[in-house]
């Protein structure tokens, strides 16, 4: 999450303090995100100094202290808006390595452990839920994260259905295990 | 709380000898007035049999199934239909009204077979359809009706009545996210005024709607949810 470019986006407003770009900040993401104000002026120095805002020297330093979005920062918004997010390197999963693990440990029922991560899953997801059905229906801020992090959340239980159905089917063949597969398919590409 | 819904050590058999399939195993559940249980299952696990055995659709090789503490097996064919016209309110994934029949008319029909005079039957019909924000299409035809309009018109159909049990089969499979959840949405504020509902899917963000989420494997009840915590627990994550 870039606070650097949120702060810029709320400076796309007009002119603001650091304590009220903390407030503006966690009230339109649904205060899913905290973030403490030190954080924000920290933030704020940084960009000052890469001259993407300017501060307001009349109202002195301190907390009432002004920032603006300069021309440079604008700029600087306008191409991360239209950046795509880095998905192209696939993150080191932690559920995807425990599940390959559990393949691999004798005496471990693999569909235990899949059922343990999504019944997990769908509990967070009904946490959510809660939070949407309680908010406020002009609260579009706060759906919108809401409904990322269902999505996302929903994404991973239907990878463990999917896991689950190809281990029913590797586990539907007499006589062979999981653990058989992953050894023949090491073999095959020289790993082990 | 009274359970409203209660199967116990309920199993299901289909066929006999090498073809024998056991579609439920020694299913316990039960579920309370204004409570809305998910049950979560892949393809084949039993959740349409479970759903069609607690909605008195289908009988259950051994076990006992309670609606409001009636003893389905132990009621006379005439009694268990009238309990089923009555108490029980079904929504399908396909919606299942009747093509000629307007939105009004489909809502009123359970409510005419069981006795009501056409004129009564037409205003609690249109009552519904009001409370779901379909008062404008009551005379609309369901090929007129977009698709979570007629699944609207479903659950007006199963709640109309003072039902107790509202028993739903996948009922936003056939929608799209916004319209599905406000599907879900009527259908837990249904269980808020009172009703028992079971809702089956495999879809993960329905289930998340409910009060508590069952999860069915092979024919068993294998996990279920806990109590949520409560959402204030999401926001105390690390900071940024």
């Amino acid at each position: 999450m870039s606070v650097r470019h949120a702060l810029l986006a709320l400076l796309t407003e007009g002119p603001k303090f650091g304590l009220r770009l903390q407030q503006e900040f966690e009230s339109r993401t649904g205060e899913v995100w905290p973030l403490n104000v030190g954080q924000v002026y920290t933030t704020l120095q940084r960009l000052e100094r890469d001259g993407l805002v300017a501060s307001d020297d009349e109202g002195g330093e301190g907390p009432q202290k002004d920032f603006r979005i300069t021309p440079d920062g604008r700029r600087e918004l306008t191409e991360w808006l239209l950046t795509p997010p880095n998905t192209d390197i696939p993150p080191r999963d932690e559920l995807v390595i425990k599940v390959l693990v559990a393949l691999r440990v004798p005496g471990v029922d693999v569909h235990q452990v899949i059922q343990a991560h999504r019944r997990h899953l769908v509990e967070m997801m009904q946490r959510y839920t809660h939070v949407k059905a309680e908010a406020a229906e002009h609260d579009l801020g706060l759906a919108l994260v809401v409904d990322a992090e269902l999505f996302r959340l929903e994404g991973v239980v239907r990878w463990l259905d999917a896991a689950d159905a190809r281990l029913g089917q590797v586990y539907a063949i007499p006589g062979r295990a999981p653990a058989d597969v992953l050894d023949s398919q090491d073999r095959v590409s020289g790993r082990r | 709380m009274t359970a409203m819904l209660e199967l116990r050590g309920v199993s299901k058999v289909y066929g006999s000898g090498p073809n024998e399939v056991n579609a439920l195993r020694d299913v316990e559940l039960s579920v309370d007035r204004g409570e809305m249980v998910a049950i979560m299952g892949p393809s084949g696990s039993g959740k349409s049999t479970l759903l069609t055995i607690a909605g008195s659709l289908e009988e259950a090789t051994s076990g006992e199934v309670l609606v409001d503490g009636s003893e389905l097996s132990g009621l006379s064919p005439n009694v268990r239909a009238r309990l089923r016209r009555r108490s029980i309110g079904y929504v399908f994934q396909d919606f299942n009204l009747l093509a000629g029949l307007t939105a009004a008319e489909n809502v009123a029909l359970p409510l005419e077979l069981d006795g009501y005079d056409a004129g009564t039957a037409r205003a609690t019909g249109l009552e519904a359809l009001r409370t779901l924000g379909l008062a404008d299409r009551a005379d609309h035809f369901p090929d007129d009706l977009s698709g979570g309009e007629r699944q609207r018109v479903a659950i007006a159909r199963a709640v109309v009545g003072n039902r107790r049990l509202l028993l739903a089969d996948e009922p936003s499979g056939a929608l799209d996210s916004v319209n599905g959840e406000a599907v879900i949405r009527l259908l837990r504020d249904a269980c808020r005024t009172g009703m028992a509902g079971v809702v089956v899917t495999h879809d993960a963000q329905l289930a998340a709607w409910a009060d508590r989420v069952v999860f069915l494997w092979d024919g068993r009840i294998v996990d279920h949810t806990a109590p949520p915590p409560g959402p204030e627990s999401l926001l105390s994550g690390p900071e940024q």
